[in-house]
């Protein structure tokens, strides 16, 4: 894994001042969702070898939680993103 | 050929040059009763019990690179029951148990030594979970037993009993828990298997699982072309996710690396396995003499065979925290493997929604001890279609269900159980 992550706000970080959520992909349901929604968006991963996304949280930094775009077999980060950008549908 | 002393000397005599290779390389065959995808310990104590306990004869083991490649040659060798959990205790019981048979029933020396595993509790709070626990697994008839730190100190008189944070206040004793070599767990179950007919394919990756019209598995593409099947079973820890993709199935969970160190070779001082209640760090003596040890995993998703250094570091400052002495050692090797860590922590041995397709997945970083339960198990569910019962909690809808098996109260975070 990458040492130092580039925060959107902070600049080049040890990675250790993050921590790590998990997979952005999957995306929270509508609270009266189908069982069958829910049970797919709080266990089910597509957990691929390669390309991911995840969330991020910068907690010993900006406290902003970001969107991570790695590759998980070489350790390669592409790029990390504000979740909130992400979520305007910015570039993450 | 059957080990024995006999053997042994027989062969001392003639120059030891009559040991023949333990298993056989053969071609694969088109077609296959049931096939395995995965030879390490999983796969290929599966298929030992499906060919000797379940009486299935025509049976192929498709390893992607050797056998003993994965997990099962890079785990720290640790074996216990001492589970909390109705739906954990039988089943690692149970395993333990076979552990106990294994050297007789294959014929092969996997140095089983129930050397004893300790856990430690550094607080009133933690020290009341472990009674708890010790209640639990003495209630299915396991082992265990409540230490005081005077009775520590006698034992493993070298800890760091008045640390400021974390003073040691009491531990956990499984006296039957203890270790195996690992790689020697995979050749004797290779070896067993391919004693009964079992063929074992070594670099032979699965790339592919073929349906029919209606969705049944009919077999798998391989690197060494199609080969068919009735039944399909995977077993292919830390790329569950990978291969169930294969007949489009999403699973509960995420890959993660796991490091593994080793000291240099010291004279005896470590007796039992050490697991530290501080921190996650854990620690035991091989029979050369190298302290073998890990800690956490390494927190972010990783298919990468290695690690990072910050844990590194971390599971060093836990271990001398633990045993100051550790400071004193040079650290000779580490390596990482990576594991399926599944949402609730506990794993997966099951049918699967689409015919014919059998799973068993999710084994965290506790799949070795479970290695003799879970091929067994494995077996009884391939051959009879229905779960072996110290298994029927492990299913892959217990999610969905709301049953999850969570050890550690943690919840569907992968990375923190
Ligand atoms: C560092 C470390 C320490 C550990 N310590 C302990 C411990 O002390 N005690 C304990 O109980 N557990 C421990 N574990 C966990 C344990 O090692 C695993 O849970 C267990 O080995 C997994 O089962 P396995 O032996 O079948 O896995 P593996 O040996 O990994 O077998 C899976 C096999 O599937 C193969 N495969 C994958 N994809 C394909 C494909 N497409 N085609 C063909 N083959 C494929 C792989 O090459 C691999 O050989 C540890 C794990 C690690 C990484
Ligand atoms: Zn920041």
């Amino acid at each position: 894994m990458a040492s130092l992550i580039t925060c959107p706000h902070c600049g080049r970080r040890p990675k250790e001042e993050f921590s790590i959520r998990g997979d952005a992909v999957p995306e929270r349901p509508a609270p009266a969702a189908s069982e069958e929604a829910w049970h797919a968006y709080v266990y089910l991963r597509d957990n691929p070898r390669g390309n991911i996304r995840e969330y991020w949280h910068h907690v010993a930094g900006c406290r902003r939680w970001l969107v991570v775009e790695r590759d998980n077999l070489t350790h390669a980060v592409f790029a990390v993103t504000d979740a909130r950008e992400a979520a305007k549908g910015g570039t993450a | 050929m059957r080990y024995s002393a006999l053997s042994i000397l027989r062969q001392a005599l003639s120059g030891n040059r009559g040991w023949k290779p333990v298993w056989r390389e053969p071609q694969p065959k088109p077609h296959y009763d049931v096939i395995i995808v995965g030879g390490g310990g999983h796969g290929l104590a599966t298929a030992y019990y499906l060919a000797k306990e379940f009486g299935i004869k025509n049976i192929a083991v498709l390893e992607k690179g050797y056998i003993g490649s994965g997990n099962v040659g890079r785990n720290t060798t640790i074996v216990r029951s001492n589970y909390l959990l109705e739906g954990n205790i039988p089943f690692y019981e149970f395993s333990l148990k076979l552990w106990e048979g294994l050297e007789k029933d294959l014929n092969y020396n996997a140095m089983v030594s129930q050397r004893g595993v300790m856990m430690l509790a550094h607080s009133d709070g933690q020290r009341d979970a472990f009674a708890r626990r010790g209640n639990a697994m003495r209630m299915h008839g396991v082992d265990a037993e409540l230490l005081d730190r005077e009775d520590l100190q006698k034992m493993m008189p070298y800890l760091n009993y008045d640390h400021a944070r974390f003073p040691i206040k009491a531990g956990l004793l499984q006296k039957r828990g203890g270790t195996a070599r690992h790689d020697a767990v995979a050749w004797g179950y290779a070896r067993g298997a391919d004693s009964h007919g079992v063929d074992i394919i070594q670099h032979c990756e699965v790339t592919a699982i073929r349906r029919d019209e209606n969705g049944k598995v009919t077999g798998v593409e391989t690197s060494k072309g199609f080969i068919g099947c009735n039944k399909l079973a995977l077993a292919t820890a830390g790329h569950s996710s990978e291969t169930a993709r294969m007949a489009d199935l999403r699973l509960p969970i995420e890959t993660h690396v796991l490091q593994a160190f080793v000291s240099e070779g010291i004279k005896p001082v470590i007796d039992n396995v050490i697991v530290y209640g501080g921190g996650h760090f854990y620690i035991s003596q091989s029979d050369k003499g190298g302290l073998v040890f890990g800690a956490d995993i390494d927190y972010y998703s990783s298919y990468a065979q290695r690690g990072n250094l910050a844990i590194v570091e971390s599971t060093m400052e836990e271990g001398v925290s633990l045993i100051p002495g550790l400071s004193r050692l040079r650290v000779l090797r580490s390596w990482g493997g990576v594991m399926d860590m599944s949402m609730d922590g506990s794993p997966i041995i099951d049918r699967t929604p689409i015919d014919n397709l059998y799973l068993n997945a999710g084994w965290c970083y506790g799949g070795f001890k479970a290695t003799p339960a879970s091929g067994f198990c494995f077996a009884h569910l391939i051959a009879r279609n229905e779960p072996h019962h110290v298994a029927r909690a492990l299913r892959l809808d217990r999610f969905e269900r709301g049953y999850a098996v969570d050890e550690a109260g943690k919840g569907p975070q992968p990375n923190i159980h």
